[in-house]
């Protein structure tokens, strides 16, 4: 007769671990990768693959060769990685864009904070970020490849409604000048959207992860629905304030990165608050700054960074946000 | 619209697979191992020598201390050795081994399956009652019942509350007795709100025992300060504190016993205890223990005389499975793994639980992600995830204090919930333990 | 533009005086008067910072060294009489000369001698596991072999060696900090004398079942028997609570009780003569280097 195990209570645990978590993000991410396959074709295939294997290649080589630890590529945490960055790219982005992405998300970003569970920064973001700053050119071009999927939409080099619009506004032009002259379709933007990275294509495929994460009690709603909220509501006064120059809700929720940064890069456990007091405080801050960068600032798209910004503030609301205790202090007498 | 407490909590599969077995009583022993540690406080002291005949009833351990109370032989037969034995840890303790002859009682115990309603003593005289009984708390801590019913003299107690709710998976022993000897229960409740001096009472069941809903509600008709609540189903709901919480809405303060909010929890196994002890004058040498786990081939509620020992048990099933790889003595949430197969059965024993390899065996840690389901389902509000990294570096038993390590009630939800299979619990356990210490130590110099 | 550079220039140099100015009085001002011997001694330790003299690392022994009146009790494990030496001569004190001393386990449960009867599954720490029941083993006071000294070890000087399920020390290396002896929760670490030519006799068990419990747990444990104590020459062997303990200061090496010894639980290190044995029994002793059990 073997052995009798013996251990400390409890003696069940959930059949869940880190991999169903990392696969149950890939599938809500499903949705939105199909749509751009057939959107942008054979190169959102490439990106994505390029992004995943070398997000899982780098962290294999330094586990294996430079920290000398377990390797722990298997917990798809990598994997999940690639895929967020390619979606944060253009779709013509060549392979070595994807590659030097990947360094520095995993490389530099996680591995060098010690890997899974301990960098403070999100690293598909940084990655985006760093390619977005050191190669301007590339990573605003929105020119949309051949697909063989789709027909009938003529192939443009389409710049995204924000850069339009900040470009608009600068030249002096009034917001309805610019969206007359533009044919935004609010249609478009939701279902599927011309100009943008390979993940804002679908504003449904999106949502559709999202409620998907929800059911699987991957994610909770505060951090996205916080977000969301805050941009709509502080764009919503600014709109009423002048509607010529300052960009209404609807338009700012469903252009550039806001959905794909709401629901799937800043509910990133690892890089956001712990308790809901401070996942609300989190995502009011990042809706903040988000418009703020969006009006104000040199960018026309400011989720990346708003949300880079609050990871450095998460230890801080980990530290004096607690989550509600059950006792109070004990009356002495 | 079902109460439960506030914060926190899981949902494990109830796996209740007994809960259809009828209480059958385990045939007669051998040999009886009795041990004189079976409840929180000082061990018993023996009052009985090798040679000695006794019978069953007869006391054979006297309290050592304000926190304790008396053993009785749970057999009739002569006193083989009071030696000491390991415990389920394999941990050495004091017992008394009976070699078991006939199965005669003491003239005072009433046998008779009456139901006596009327209560004729007075509080303290039923007090007294109860701790010639040794009647301890069968809700798992084994606290002797007569200490917890005398509270003291500037603590008032406004509500009696009874647990039901067996909110452990795979446990039925407290379903059955509320099934089929709902009488007593109510009885037994009735004479502890005598003790107390209280007029309100709830029971609180959970919503996975309809039929125990049904019997207790009808048993209690006839006691208007006695109300079934029906409970949601939420691991831990029978945690003293959470049940308080549903019931009355009341919190407990940190490190304070339910006496400061007005309430005292008993369990209903010990309610039965009582209503034997103090209406049929039998002390408490048996109780009910579910016998359970997919491999165990029949699920059966045993009424088991108290120092049976484990093997035993195990013979009554057909001798440990052959894909059990875990013994369990109670719930397999806050149960202890056996370690030492010559024990036996304490009072408080509720369960033996087999589980196998694949439902048990604990996977290999991998890296906290900082997903914060440990705070989810911390009942207490506490933060595992941080209470663990300020165990592993060793010396933060400051900070540990500001993070409330010491209201932890190691229920085990955080260790259940974690994705990266860390071994919170474990970790969370021992340091509670140092700080706990720490703090005693500080408030006995001042 | 040329004006620029210049006005940045200058404006940077002068912020750059301004502020070593201000440094440097603030360093004055606050500055903490202290016996500049500290800094020479503290240069001439080893610079572990591992408490083994029981103070708080080596800044706080060189203080309380330069403020006492003599070096008495003070000791650096680590670095040992060469350290104290040199310590003692930049204080123009007399050194004191301490016995080296090792770490010894007194365990030798080793999965061949001492049966596993189950197997612990939760975490890997010798504390958790000794709060939570008697061991995997028969044994409730023998070595666990989690590690919890190993982790505490700063010296790299302990290991599990997972082979045999316990833990074993380096000599070499160890420094007798005391650190694993603290770390471990079954206290079956001792810090004894090296010994002449790092030689040491001890007994290498921690039981104290009676006899018959212990012989049936462990088959190299003390079982109490009490013949070391009659052959001992030198009364260096005493038995309390069914273990025997050889006191290191009256012991001479002389192994006599090592062959008296039933059940081999008295060890003998870094001998290098075959003691002749019975072909029943293993060999205790060993090689110079080398512990290595023969099988």
């Amino acid at each position: 007769m073997a052995r009798l195990l013996v251990s400390g209570a409890p003696h069940l645990h959930l059949k869940e671990n880190t991999q169903s978590l990392m696969r149950d993000v890939l599938i809500a991410l499903a949705p939105s990768l199909l749509v751009s396959i057939y959107f942008f074709g054979f190169s959102a295939i490439k990106l994505v693959l390029t992004g995943v294997i070398s997000c899982v290649l780098v962290e294999y080589l330094i586990q294996k060769f430079i920290m000398k630890t377990k390797v722990t590529v298997n917990d798809l945490s990598a994997t999940v990685t690639g895929c967020l960055l390619a979606l944060n790219l253009p779709p013509s982005s060549p392979w070595w864009l994807v590659l030097i992405g990947a360094i520095v998300a995993i490389g530099i970003v996680k591995m060098t904070f010690g890997g899974l569970g301990q960098n403070i920064f999100n690293p598909a973001l940084v990655g985006r970020v760093f390619l977005l700053i050191s190669f301007p050119t590339l990573m605003t071009d929105w020119s949309i490849p051949e697909s063989w999927f789709r027909t009938g939409i003529d192939a443009f080099t389409g710049a995204t409604p924000l850069a339009i619009t900040k470009e608009g506004l600068a030249a002096g032009l009034t917001l309805p000048e610019i969206f007359a002259a533009n044919e935004f379709s609010f249609k478009e933007m939701i279902f599927v959207k011309i100009g943008g990275s390979v993940g804002e294509v679908s504003a449904l495929a999106l949502i559709l992860g999202f409620v998907y994460l929800l059911i699987r009690r991957v994610i909770r709603p505060h951090i996205p629905l916080v977000i969301v909220g805050t941009i709509a509501l502080m764009t919503w006064i600014f709109n009423m304030i002048n509607p010529d120059i300052y960009t209404g809700p609807l338009f700012n929720i469903f252009t550039g990165g806001v959905l794909l940064g709401a629901i799937f890069m800043a509910t990133d456990y690892v890089t956001s608050p712990m308790s809901v007091k401070g996942m609300v405080i989190y995502a009011f801050g990042i809706g903040v700054i988000t418009v703020l960068i969006r009006y104000f600032g040199a960018y026309p798209e400011g989720v990346s960074f708003a949300i880079l910004i609050m990871n450095m503030a998460v230890p801080l609301l980990n530290k004096y946000c607690k989550p509600k205790r059950y006792a109070k202090e004990v009356k002495h007498g | 619209m079902k109460r439960t407490f506030s914060i926190g909590g899981i949902h494990p599969n109830e796996s209740k697979l007994s809960r259809e077995a009828h209480i059958e009583i385990f045939p007669v022993l051998d040999v009886a191992y009795i041990s004189m540690a079976q409840h929180l406080g000082a061990p018993a002291e023996p009052v009985v020598q090798k040679g000695d005949k006794v019978k069953v009833g007869q006391v054979i351990g006297k309290p050592a201390g304000f926190i304790s109370a008396f053993v009785h032989s749970s057999v009739s037969g002569t006193v083989k050795s009071v030696e000491p034995k390991g415990d389920l840890a394999a941990n050495p303790v004091m017992h008394v081994v009976i070699n078991v002859e006939g199965d005669d009682w003491c003239e005072e115990i009433d046998r008779s399956k009456d139901i006596i309603k009327e209560i004729p003593f007075s509080s303290e005289e039923i007090l007294e009652k109860i701790k010639s009984a040794g009647v301890v708390g069968l809700g798992g801590a084994a606290f002797p019942t007569h200490v917890k019913l005398n509270p003291p003299k500037d603590k008032k107690a406004e509500y009696l509350i009874l647990n039901g709710t067996e909110c452990e998976p795979y446990i039925t022993s407290d379903d059955r007795i509320m099934r089929e000897r709902p009488d007593e229960i109510v009885i037994g409740a009735a004479i502890m709100m005598k003790a107390l001096k209280v007029d309100k009472c709830y029971i609180g069941i959970e919503e996975n025992k309809p039929e125990a809903i049904a019997s207790m509600t009808e048993a209690a008709s006839p006691y208007p300060g006695i109300k079934v609540a029906v409970l949601k189903k939420k691991y831990p709901q029978g945690g003293e504190k959470q049940l308080i919480d549903a019931l009355i809405g009341r919190k407990v303060p940190s490190l304070a016993l339910p006496i400061e909010v007005g309430a005292v929890v008993q369990n209903v196994g010990t309610s039965l205890a009582v209503y034997e002890a103090v209406q049929k004058n039998k002390p408490l040498i048996d109780n009910v223990i579910t016998v359970t786990g997919s491999c165990v081939p029949h699920q059966r509620n045993f009424l088991v005389r108290v120092g049976t020992p484990f093997s035993k048990m195990l013979d009554a099933i057909g001798g440990l499975p052959k894909d059990a790889a875990k013994f369990i003595s109670g719930g397999p949430m806050m149960g202890k793994a056996v370690a030492n197969m010559d024990a036996s059965t304490l009072k408080a024993t509720s369960a033996f639980l087999l589980l196998t390899e694949t439902e048990t065996k604990r996977k290999e840690e991998s890296n906290c992600i900082r997903c914060g389901k440990c705070i989810d389902a911390c009942p207490m509000g506490l933060e595992p995830y941080l209470l663990n990294k300020l165990s592993r570096i060793g010396g933060m038993h400051d900070e540990l204090e500001k993070e409330k390590i010491q209201d932890c009630i190691e229920c085990g939800c955080c260790l259940y919930s974690c994705p990266a299979h860390i071994p919170l619990l474990d970790i969370i356990r021992v340091s509670k333990a140092e700080v706990m210490n720490i703090m005693r130590n500080r408030s006995a110099k001042q | 533009m040329i004006t620029t550079i210049i006005y940045t220039i200058v404006c940077l140099v002068v912020l750059g005086l301004l502020f070593s100015v201000v440094l440097y009085l603030v360093a004055q001002k606050f500055k903490v008067e202290e016996d500049p011997r500290i800094d020479i001694v503290e240069s001439l330790l080893p610079g572990a910072n591992c408490g083994g003299c029981g103070l708080a690392g080596c800044r706080a022994f060189a203080e309380a060294v330069v403020n006492a009146t003599s070096l008495g009790s003070l000791s650096c494990p680590v670095g040992g009489d060469v350290v104290m030496e040199n310590v003692a001569a930049a204080l123009g004190q007399e050194a004191v000369k301490t016995e080296p001393k090792v770490a010894v386990i007194k365990c030798h449960g080793t999965l061949d001698n001492r049966a596993r009867i189950n197997h612990f599954d939760g975490y890997a720490s010798c504390k958790v596991m000794s709060t939570l029941y008697s061991g995997d083993t028969g044994c409730r006071y023998g070595c666990l072999g989690k590690g919890d000294c190993v982790e505490a070890c700063k010296f790299d000087a302990i290991r599990i060696d997972e082979r045999r399920g316990i833990v074993e020390v380096d000599e070499e290396k160890c420094v007798a900090c005391g650190a694993c002896v603290r770390a471990c929760p079954k206290s079956i670490i001792e810090l004894r004398p090296k010994g002449p030519k790092n030689r040491r006799v001890y007994v290498s068990c921690s039981s104290k079942d009676k006899g018959a419990i212990a012989r049936k747990a462990c088959s190299v444990s003390c079982i109490g028997c009490g013949k070391c104590v009659k052959v001992c020459p030198f009364d260096a062997i005493t038995i309390e609570n069914n273990l025997a303990y050889i006191d290191p200061s009256k012991c001479k090496l002389c192994r006599k009780c090592v062959d008296e010894c039933p059940t081999k639980a008295i060890w003998a290190v870094n001998f290098p003569i075959m003691v002749p044995v019975t072909p029943k029994q293993e060999e205790p002793v060993t090689k110079t280097d080398n512990r290595e059990e023969k099988i």
